[in-house]
C-alpha cells in the first residue's frame, strides 16, 4: 500500500515509511523491541492520552510527553510520563549515547502520537537521518491518523473512526 | 569630523590590545570621534574572526537537524540523496547540507536588510545630504548605533559615514554566500559559525536602515511617549480615497504623505499600510493608519477598499497585481527589486501615468522615483475613487452559500492549509446556510490562500472566510503606539542593574512575522502575561501589530494599558523589522552603561556578558521569512536565546542545550579562574514550542542567567514555577538545577521546594562572576 503525505506538498525523499496495514505489525514491532518508548505531543486530546496510557501499561513502555499534556496524565493517576518537549525528546532520541529516561540507555523503538502533522513530520525526519543505532537507525512508528513519510512505519491517512479501530486493534494484540 | 579619506590598511597587526586581521579603517574619518575608548580585538571581523566564540556556543547548544528535504538539488551532479549517512557527489553530508541551507536563508535575510539599507541611505543622502547627522535619540542616546560600534569599532556620525559600514556588510555577505557554493565549506559547525556571522552582519544592516530613517525623517527618537495611531480593518474611512502601502522600505509612502501635505490635501485621502511600511509610515506621520500584519493583504485587497495599491519591497504577496486588477485598483511598484512585470514609467510625465492608470489603459506602473510615486498615487487615488465601486470581490452571504454547495469534500484545501484548518467541514455547514464555522476560521487563517490553489472546484475559499467574517473585520479598531525606536541611555541606567541582578525578571522581545499556529491572539496573550508579571516587553514588526489587535473588557489594548517605557511592566512598540537592533542595542548598552565594558570592536566580551548576565529572550511566534532567520541568528551570536512557534521548526534545525549533561554548564569565575557549575542557564539558544503555554514556561526559564543574585533568581524562579504549575500541574522536574543557594528559593514556596530538593540530593553551590572567556579572568 502506498502512503500519501497528509499535507500534500510534504513530499519525502527516496526513503518513505512503510504503511501499517494491520495493527498486528505494530504489536509485533513493540514485542520485538527491547526498549520501546512512546512520545506524546501537544495536540493530544483526551482520547489520545487515554490510549497512550493503555499502550504504556500494556508493555511497560515509558512515555515522554510534551509538558502541556502532563496535567492530563497526572489527572489520570499515571506516573510514567516524563516531561520533554518535541524538540528536546527528538534531540535526545537522535543521540546514540543518551542515557534514556531511566538511565539504562537508548531506545530501539519510538512510537509517536498526538502531534501537529508538521511537527512530527520534522522530528521524524531528524530521527530518520541522524538517529544511528549501531549499523542501523532507530525504528520509529507514527500512530497519528496521518501518513508520516519520515517514520519507519506509519498509519495511513485515516478518519477518526478508522484510526480508533486501529489503536484499539493494537491494544487488543498487546493483550489489553 | 576629522580628516576625510585617509585610509590605513593592515593585513595583520598584533598589538597589546589584540590581533587585527584584514583591518581597513579610515582614520580621522570616524574612528577618532571616540578617542575615549580603545578599540577592541575584532574590528570589522572577517567571517572566521569570531569562530572561537561561535564554537564555544555550539559545543553547548548543539544543532538538532530536521531536514525539510532529503535531497540536494543545487548543482548538475544532483539530485543527490543524502539520506542516512549518504554523501552527495560533492562530498557533503546531510548535517552540512542542512546548515548550508540555514546559511543560505540567513544570507537572503541579511541581503534583504542590507540592500534595503543601501537603497535607503542612497535615497536619503540624495534628499537630505551626506552630512545629515545620525540622531536616533537626541541627548537621551549617546551610543546611536551600538551594534555597529560593537562589531566594527566605528561610530558613524552622519548619513555619509554609513556607506563605509555598508561596504563592510556587503563584503562579508559576499564571502558568506560564496561559502554555500559547491565544494566550499564542508563542516556543519563551520556553516553554523557562518550563520552566526550572517546574523551579526544583518543586525548592522538593519541598524543602519533604521538609524538613517529616524535621523532623516524625524521618526520618534527613543520616545517612550510615542503617539498612538489606529490599527485594524475598520479604521479606514472608506468615504475617502484610500491608498494602501505594503512592504518595508518607506520612502514612497513618505512621499505620498508629503505630497498630500504640500498640496493641502492632507486629511482628504486615507493612507493605510500593511506590514512594516505601515509601522514606518506611522512613525513618520501618526495620521497614517495600519491595517494589520502581512496576513491581512489579500483579505483587505479583496474588500475593494483600496483605490490604489503601492508596494515597495519584502513580504509583498507576489501576485498582488492580479488581485489589484480584480478590484480595479491601479498597482504601483516602487522598487527595482520587485518590478512585477510592469513597464518602467519612472521617467514619464506624471500626467501621462495618471491618465493611463485612471482610464484603465494600464493596470499598473513601475515608478522608481519616490517623489513621483507620491504624486501619481495621490492623483490617481483622488481621480479614480469616485469612479470605483468599493464593493470588491468578497461574495455576498448568498453567494457564499452557493459557492459552498460546490464543495465535493475532496479535502485538498485542508491538506494544503499550513494550519490544517477544518475548511471542508466549514464549507459543509456553509452549504446549509450556517456561516459560523467559516467565520471561526478567520482568526487562525494566515492568509496564504493555498486552499484556493488546491481547490479543484475553483472555490474562492479565502474570500468566503473573509466574507463570513465581514462584520468582525469591519469592527477591527484598535490603538497602537507608533514605533518608538531605540531605548534611552537613562532608561538603561535605571534598569541595567535590576536586569543584570535579576530583579527585573527579564526582557521579552516579541518579534517576527504572522505565520501563527492559532492566530495573532496568542502573541497578545504572551505579551500580557509577561507585562503583568513586570517583565519588560518589547515588540517589533507583525508581532507588535498582533499584540495591539486584542482588547480587554474595558476596551483597551495592551499599548493603552501599559506604559511605553523600558522598565518593569513596560510594553514597547520598538518599530519595524529594521528596528530589531534597538533590542540588541539595549542589551549591549547594559554592558556599556551599567558595567562600563568597552564596546568598540569588542564583540566576544560583550556577547559573553549578555549570555551570562542579561536575561533577554526573543520570541518569534509566527516566524516565516528568511529575514526572521537572520534576525534570530544575530541574537544567537550575541547570547540571546530565541523561541519560535511550531512553524519555526521548518527552519530545519534547533540549537539545544542538554540540561543533564553537567559538563556543558561550567564557566570560569572571573574573580578566581575556578571552573564553576552554573546549571543550564540559559538552557537553549534556539527552541521551538508547540503551544503558547509551552512558550510561556520556556520564556520564564530562559531568562535565568548565571550571574543572577539570589534575590533576582528567587524572582525568576517564582515566575517560572508559577507558570509551570499553572500549565503543567506540578513543579519542574529540573528545578534543582536552577537553585544554587537556599536564598534562591522563593519564600512563599520554601517548604515545598526544600522537600523537592532533598529528594534530589541537592547541595548548595557557589555563584561565580561568570564568563566563558579565559582571558577575562582577573584573579
Amino acid at each position: 500500500m502506498r502512503g500519501e503525505s497528509w499535507q500534500t506538498a510534504e513530499i519525502p525523499g527516496p526513503k518513505k515509511a512503510h504503511v501499517i496495514t494491520d495493527p498486528r505489525i505494530v504489536a509485533s514491532l513493540i514485542k520485538r523491541s527491547s526498549r520501546p518508548i512512546l512520545v506524546v505531543g501537544g495536540e493530544a486530546d483526551e482520547a489520545v492520552v487515554n490510549y497512550a496510557i493503555e499502550l504504556s501499561k500494556a508493555v511497560g513502555m515509558p512515555i515522554a510527553a510534551t509538558p502541556s499534556t502532563l496535567k492530563a496524565f497526572a489527572e489520570r493517576g499515571f506516573k510514567d510520563a516524563h516531561p520533554f518537549s518535541a524538540v528536546e525528546i527528538g534531540e535526545r532520541l537522535r543521540d546514540p549515547d543518551w542515557e534514556g529516561l531511566d538511565g539504562s540507555g537508548q531506545y530501539d523503538l519510538a512510537l509517536f502520537m498526538g502531534f501537529k502533522y508538521y511537527v512530527s513530520w520534522l522530528i521524524l525526519s531528524g530521527l530518520k537521518h541522524f538517529a544511528k543505532r549501531g549499523e542501523g537507525y532507530l525504528t520509529t512508528v507514527s500512530l497519528d491518523p496521518y501518513y508520516q513519510p519520515h517514520a519507519s512505519w506509519s498509519l495511513p491517512n485515516l478518519t477518526r473512526e478508522r484510526w480508533e479501530e486501529n489503536i484499539k486493534g493494537l491494544l487488543h494484540h498487546l493483550g489489553r | 569630523m576629522g580628516v576625510k579619506g585617509v585610509k590605513v590598511k593592515l593585513d595583520e597587526l598584533e598589538t597589546a590590545i589584540g590581533r587585527f586581521k584584514g583591518l581597513e579603517i579610515s582614520i580621522g574619518r570616524v574612528v577618532e570621534e571616540i578617542p575615549e575608548e580603545p578599540i577592541g580585538p575584532t574590528p570589522f571581523p572577517s567571517i572566521a574572526d569570531l569562530r572561537d566564540w561561535d564554537l564555544k556556543l555550539l559545543r553547548r547548544y548543539r544543532p538538532f537537524y530536521m531536514p525539510f528535504c532529503d535531497l540536494c538539488c543545487l548543482c548538475t551532479f544532483g539530485k543527490c540523496d543524502l539520506t542516512q549517512g549518504k554523501r552527495g557527489a560533492c562530498g557533503l553530508d546531510m548535517a552540512a547540507q542542512q546548515s548550508r541551507i540555514v546559511l543560505l536563508a540567513c544570507c537572503i535575510g541579511a541581503a534583504t536588510h542590507i540592500g534595503h539599507a543601501r537603497h535607503l541611505v542612497e535615497h536619503l543622502i540624495e534628499k537630505y545630504g551626506r552630512e545629515t547627522p545620525i540622531n536616533i535619540g537626541e541627548d537621551a542616546v549617546e551610543i546611536d548605533m551600538p551594534v555597529t560600534t560593537l562589531v566594527t569599532g566605528v561610530k558613524p556620525k552622519t548619513l555619509g559615514d554609513l556607506e563605509m559600514v555598508l561596504d563592510y556588510c556587503e563584503e562579508q555577505l559576499t564571502h558568506l554566500l560564496s561559502c554555500c557554493h559547491t565544494g566550499m565549506e564542508g563542516n556543519n559547525l563551520d556553516f553554523e559559525s557562518k550563520v552566526f556571522h550572517a546574523g551579526m552582519i544583518d543586525q548592522i544592516g538593519m541598524e543602519i536602515a533604521d538609524a538613517a530613517q529616524i535621523s532623516a525623517y524625524g521618526f520618534p527618537r527613543a520616545d517612550p511617549e510615542a503617539p498612538f495611531t489606529e490599527i485594524g480593518w475598520g479604521v479606514v474611512d472608506t468615504s475617502k480615497p484610500v491608498i494602501l502601502v505594503i512592504g518595508h522600505n518607506v520612502p514612497p509612502a513618505v512621499e505620498i504623505v508629503n505630497y498630500l501635505i504640500d498640496h493641502q490635501l492632507y486629511g482628504q485621502v486615507e493612507v493605510a499600510g500593511i506590514c512594516c511600511t505601515a509601522h514606518d509610515i506611522t512613525r513618520y506621520n501618526a495620521g497614517a493608519k495600519i491595517i494589520g500584519p502581512i496576513s491581512w493583504q489579500l483579505r483587505f485587497v479583496r474588500s475593494g477598499i483600496p483605490d490604489v495599491i503601492v508596494v515597495d519591497e519584502q513580504c509583498i504577496r507576489t501576485n498582488l497585481i492580479t488581485e489589484a486588477m480584480k478590484i480595479g485598483a491601479p498597482f504601483i511598484a516602487a522598487s527595482e527589486k520587485c518590478c512585477h512585470g510592469l513597464p518602467d514609467r519612472t521617467h514619464d510625465d506624471p500626467d501621462a501615468i495618471v491618465e493611463d492608470l485612471v482610464s484603465g489603459k494600464a493596470p499598473g506602473a513601475l515608478i522608481l522615483d519616490p517623489d513621483k510615486v507620491g504624486e501619481v498615487a495621490v492623483r490617481v487615488a483622488m481621480e479614480i475613487a469616485p469612479k470605483r465601486r468599493k464593493s470588491g470581490i468578497l461574495p455576498s452571504r448568498e453567494e457564499v452559500v452557493e459557492w459552498a454547495k460546490r464543495c465535493r469534500r475532496c479535502l485538498e484545501c485542508r491538506r494544503a492549509c499550513p494550519n490544517d484548518l477544518p475548511i471542508p467541514e466549514a464549507l459543509e455547514k456553509a452549504a446549509k446556510g450556517d456561516l459560523s464555522a467559516l467565520e471561526a476560521l478567520y482568526e487562525d487563517c494566515i492568509g496564504c490562500v493555498r486552499c484556493e490553489s488546491a481547490c479543484p472546484q475553483g472555490i474562492p475559499i479565502h474570500s468566503l472566510i473573509a466574507s463570513a467574517a465581514r462584520e468582525r473585520m469591519a469592527s477591527e479598531r484598535f490603538k497602537i503606539r507608533v514605533g518608538r525606536g531605540a531605548v534611552q541611555d537613562v532608561e538603561i541606567r535605571r534598569v541595567g542593574g535590576p536586569i543584570v541582578l535579576g530583579e527585573i525578571p527579564g526582557v521579552v522581545a516579541l518579534v517576527g512575522c504572522a505565520n501563527y499556529p492559532r492566530g495573532g491572539i496568542e502573541v497578545a496573550e504572551i505579551a500580557e502575561e509577561f507585562a503583568r508579571r513586570n517583565y519588560i516587553v518589547v515588540a517589533t514588526g507583525c508581532a507588535a501589530m498582533s499584540m495591539a489587535m486584542v482588547k480587554d473588557e474595558e476596551g483597551q489594548t495592551i499599548y493603552e494599558k501599559y506604559p511605553g517605557v523600558f522598565d518593569a511592566g513596560g510594553v514597547l512598540n520598538i518599530g519595524s523589522c529594521v528596528s530589531n537592533p534597538h533590542i540588541a542595542g539595549a542589551a549591549i548598552k547594559i554592558a556599556r552603561i551599567f558595567a562600563k565594558r568597552n564596546l568598540r570592536a569588542n564583540y566576544e566580551e560583550i556577547a559573553d556578558y549578555i549570555l551570562n548576565r542579561v536575561g533577554a529572550v526573543g520570541v518569534a511566534w509566527g516566524a516565516m521569512s528568511q529575514k526572521a532567520a537572520s534576525i534570530a541568528s544575530g541574537f544567537w551570536r550575541l547570547g540571546v536565546p530565541v523561541i519560535v512557534g511550531p512553524h519555526g521548526m521548518k527552519y530545519r534545525r534547533m540549537l539545544l542545550g542538554r540540561r543533564e549533561r553537567e559538563e556543558d554548564w561550567y564557566v570560569y569565575d572571573a574573580r578566581t579562574g575556578d571552573r564553576v557549575y552554573v546549571g543550564p542557564a540559559p538552557e537553549h539558544l534556539f527552541y521551538a514550542a508547540e503551544t503558547k503555554e509551552e512558550a510561556m514556561v520556556m520564556i520564564a526559564k530562559l531568562v535565568m542567567r548565571p550571574s543572577d543574585t539570589t534575590k533576582g533568581r528567587a524572582i525568576k524562579l517564582t515566575h517560572w514555577i508559577d507558570l509551570h504549575k499553572r500549565f503543567y500541574g506540578r513543579l519542574p522536574d529540573d528545578l534543582h538545577l536552577y537553585v544554587r543557594r537556599k536564598a534562591d528559593i522563593p519564600i512563599t514556596m520554601r517548604d515545598e521546594i526544600m522537600k523537592f530538593l532533598e529528594e534530589k540530593g541537592w547541595q548548595e553551590r557557589p555563584i561565580p562572576d561568570p564568563t566563558l572567556l579565559k582571558r577575562l579572568i582577573r584573579g
